[in-house]
């Protein structure tokens, strides 16, 4: 059995390929939480406590646009809810651990870091596997606070006329490249794309990107469901 | 609320997404049925943040002409479909919208 050590070393070495858009990601995140009016203090703490980019940068475009408490928390909770995915499916691998190593587990299940660990625990049944999860969760934690810090100091020498704000859309989209691929998913991305943007000024509360992820939500459960009755 | 407690709730909320399942939850839990709704959570959600911040300018409009931002997401989208990149398709679109807005 391979020790602890090694395993966690295989962790950081399979997830590194993964870890080259998470640093343009990172600067764009630090020098937009400037940008918006965090304090580099807060940017950084943002990335230290939340540690989840995709749902920082939301955190980030509905703060700017003057959306509630409350609005922000639960759209970050949905963008997150993803992770109930990762953590179910990583459950059972982790099963016999104490639940300090749960808690300590659970801070670095991100989506690189699950991606890779996936397939590890899926081929390997050696007991202390987990180290390769906390491997891979470990080095995007560096890449992502040492980014973030980067962005902060960039932040600053970054002149308005770039338009650096398009980088957040473009970093949805990089994400969504691999479902342009499948009809479903289409239609998923025309509807909520859709409702958020003719309900951006009529949805109360900046609520829109709620609104638009559960009609998705629903044309997804609509159409998986009528794509099993052809099948 | 202060910025210092929004962060701190988007903290917690995000940790329990992570904590919950692996805590609490069986895996027997999670039917296929579940899981194949969850996996288009990024197809229901990302898109909700991509148009408006495409389509409607700072002022609140909605702006189909003269909108140089959705030609360059056509492109970075082609892009990213045929190399599968994330990083070829963030500069490919920042690189379009740069060449529209300063040289056309």
């Amino acid at each position: 059995m391979d020790s602890n050590f090694k395993i966690f070393l295989k962790g950081i070495r399979d997830v590194s390929p993964l870890m080259i858009p998470v640093v343009p990601f990172g600067l764009i995140f630090g020098v937009l939480a400037i940008d918006v009016g965090f304090t580099p203090i807060q940017t950084m703490g943002m990335s230290l406590i939340v540690f989840g980019g995709a749902s920082q940068i939301v955190l980030l475009q509905l703060f700017s646009g003057g959306a509630s408490s409350l609005v922000i928390i639960s759209s970050v909770g949905a963008v997150n809810s993803r992770h109930l995915l990762y953590g179910a499916v990583v459950s059972e691998h982790l099963s016999d651990l104490k639940l300090v190593w749960k808690i300590i587990i659970s801070y670095f299940l991100i989506d690189q870091a699950f991606a890779i660990s996936n397939e590890y625990l899926k081929k390997n049944k050696n007991r202390n596997r987990y180290f390769h999860l906390v491997g891979g969760g470990a080095t995007c934690w560096v890449i992502w606070q040492s980014t973030t810090f980067f962005g902060i100091i960039l932040g600053a020498s970054i002149p308005e006329e770039l338009g650096l704000s398009f980088a957040v859309p473009l970093t949805f989209l990089a994400l969504l490249v691999n479902d342009f691929r499948k009809l479903i998913n289409i239609f998923v991305i025309i509807v909520s794309g859709a409702v958020a943007t003719f309900g951006y000024n009529y949805i109360p509360f900046k609520a829109y990107v709620i609104v638009a992820a559960l009609s998705g939500l629903i044309t997804a459960i609509i159409l998986t469901k009528k794509k099993k009755l052809y099948e | 609320m202060s910025n210092w407690a929004l962060i701190f709730y988007c903290g917690i909320i995000t940790y329990l997404t992570r904590f919950s399942m692996i805590a609490l939850i069986k895996k027997e839990m999670f039917n296929d049925r579940i899981r194949e709704i969850l996996s288009f959570v990024p197809s229901a959600i990302f898109p909700a943040i991509i148009f408006p911040a495409i389509f409607i300018d700072n002022s609140g409009l909605f702006q189909i002409e003269n909108n140089p931002k959705i030609i360059a997401a056509i492109i970075a989208t082609i892009i990213g479909v045929v190399t599968r990149s994330i990083i070829a398709t963030i500069f490919s679109g920042l690189a379009s919208y740069w060449f529209l807005i300063f040289l056309v």
